[in-house]
């Protein structure tokens, strides 16, 4: 065997099949393979390969050889001398010196020599493709530099880095993407002569450490139903100042979210104590809020004139003593 | 310029976001009313405010403003804290007035 290319011949490698890589019909070649193939070109042999080599000394008989095998069930072990690879001894070489009854041969004397390694710092692409033409089950990994070997790359260790690195392509991207809904999908796979959906929400007056919280719900829940934070800020800001009128002018009231294809409408409901003059109330700088209050950074007089600014469609009625209707939409 | 560089221009004490400065501040808005900066600001301005009730980081994260420089030294509520960490919202304290510091920040070229 010495001075021949060695070869690992065990069931774990598919030696038969030199070079000829089974191939998918193009039709068949999903965004994945092409991402895994991408892939291989990008990732490095050192990020795939097992750190952890056991090795021998030349200068070991092949009974340690045997005990080495069986142990870790390998199908053969590179041969070292202090840091550099000078051989290697295969789970065949075993079974020549089994049968010739020369277990207390030297490692040295039967090993083969000319091996085929890899350097760490090369595309995986490389692994693959020798494994392709060679069908060795493995092989080991030297360091550019210093020659020394640094690891061992099997077609497991391949399939395990791709797999691993693709799952967590695919966790970023999914969390990326949230839990969305898609609204506008979910829309279109109803069909009928007109789709909404509600989302209602009960403001509480006076309670000035919760203003905003339910604009932030009805936020959050149109991030979720697929809406860019770009599509629905003018919506989410006209809510905002319309839940702060609701804490900040009456006893409570409710926010009624319809959502549409192609428009989200806010209906803000209250029963009191509506508004004296709108056209007054509608002009920036105007209110009537409490001391207290403007304090607190609200009752700048700009709620609804903001509201105006950013909506798309405004209706506001109201009825001194009996309550305010406001109605305001977003095309989204 | 990123949020961190004015950190150390000004001094500002930390109080939420160490994690966040690097983001960029692409202008500033100087306002205690919550409807002018909802009205006003603009996405990644730094808000100079003496408010500290939760709605402040409400209003940052519905304009998708950079942070908040909170100033006189006011000490936040701990609700508003709370709710700046879950909006991702960084609240820099400042010892000194708006006019001081919306001075000191013209200066460094947020215009």
């Amino acid at each position: 065997m010495k001075g021949k290319t060695w070869l690992f011949g065990t069931s774990e490698s598919v030696g038969k099949t030199k070079g000829k890589t089974q191939r998918l019909p193009r039709s068949q070649k999903t965004k994945e393979v092409q991402k895994t193939h991408q892939l291989s070109y990008e990732l490095k042999i050192k990020e795939a390969m097992s750190k952890k080599v056991l090795t021998l000394k030349p200068n070991r008989t092949m009974m340690d050889v045997r005990k080495v095998l069986k142990d870790h069930r390998f199908t053969g072990i590179p041969i070292v001398e202090s840091g550099r690879l000078v051989g290697i001894v295969s789970i065949e070489d075993l079974i020549n010196c089994l049968r010739a009854g020369s277990m207390e041969t030297r490692v040295k004397d039967i090993m083969t020599t000319k091996v085929v390694t890899l350097f760490s710092d090369e595309p995986l692409i490389h692994a693959i493709n020798k494994f392709g033409s060679y069908g060795f089950g493995r092989f080991p990994v030297l360091d550019r530099d210093s020659k020394k070997l640094i690891g061992i790359i099997t077609k497991q260790d391949i399939i395990r880095c791709l797999l691993s690195t693709l799952q967590s392509l695919y966790h970023a991207r999914e969390s990326k993407k949230g839990n969305r809904y898609q609204a506008a999908r979910l829309f279109a796979d109803l069909p009928s002569d007109w789709t909404t959906m509600i989302l209602k929400y009960h403001v509480k007056g006076g309670d000035f450490g919760k203003a905003g919280e339910k604009s932030d719900q009805l936020k959050g829940n149109l991030l979720k139903l697929g809406y860019s934070d770009e599509q629905i800020r003018r919506l989410i800001i006209s809510a905002l100042e319309a839940e702060m009128n609701l804490v900040i002018f009456t006893s409570g009231g409710d926010m009624i979210a319809q959502i549409e294809p192609g428009k989200i409408t806010v209906k803000v409901i209250d029963n009191g104590p509506g508004i004296p003059d709108i056209e007054l109330a509608m002009q920036p700088g105007y209110s009537t809020a409490p001391d207290f209050v403007r304090e607190l950074g609200f009752g700048a007089g700009m709620g609804l004139p903001n509201i105006k600014n950013c909506t798309d469609e405004m209706k506001l009625e109201s009825r001194l003593g009996k309550g305010t209707n406001l109605e305001f939409s977003v095309y989204a | 310029m990123k949020l961190k560089e004015l950190v150390k221009s000004l001094n500002l004490k930390v109080l939420v976001g160490m994690d966040l400065l690097d983001r960029d501040v692409t202008g500033g808005y100087a306002s205690d009313m919550l409807s002018d900066v909802l009205a006003n600001s603009d996405k990644g301005y730094v808000w100079v405010t003496m408010q500290i009730h939760p709605n402040v980081p409400a209003v940052a994260s519905t304009k998708d403003l950079s942070g908040i420089i909170i100033v006189n030294g006011r000490k936040p509520e701990a609700q508003t804290l709370t709710k700046a960490e879950e909006k991702k919202v960084p609240i820099l304290l400042s010892q000194r007035s708006t006019y001081q510091v919306v001075g000191r920040l013209y200066e460094l070229g947020i215009r």
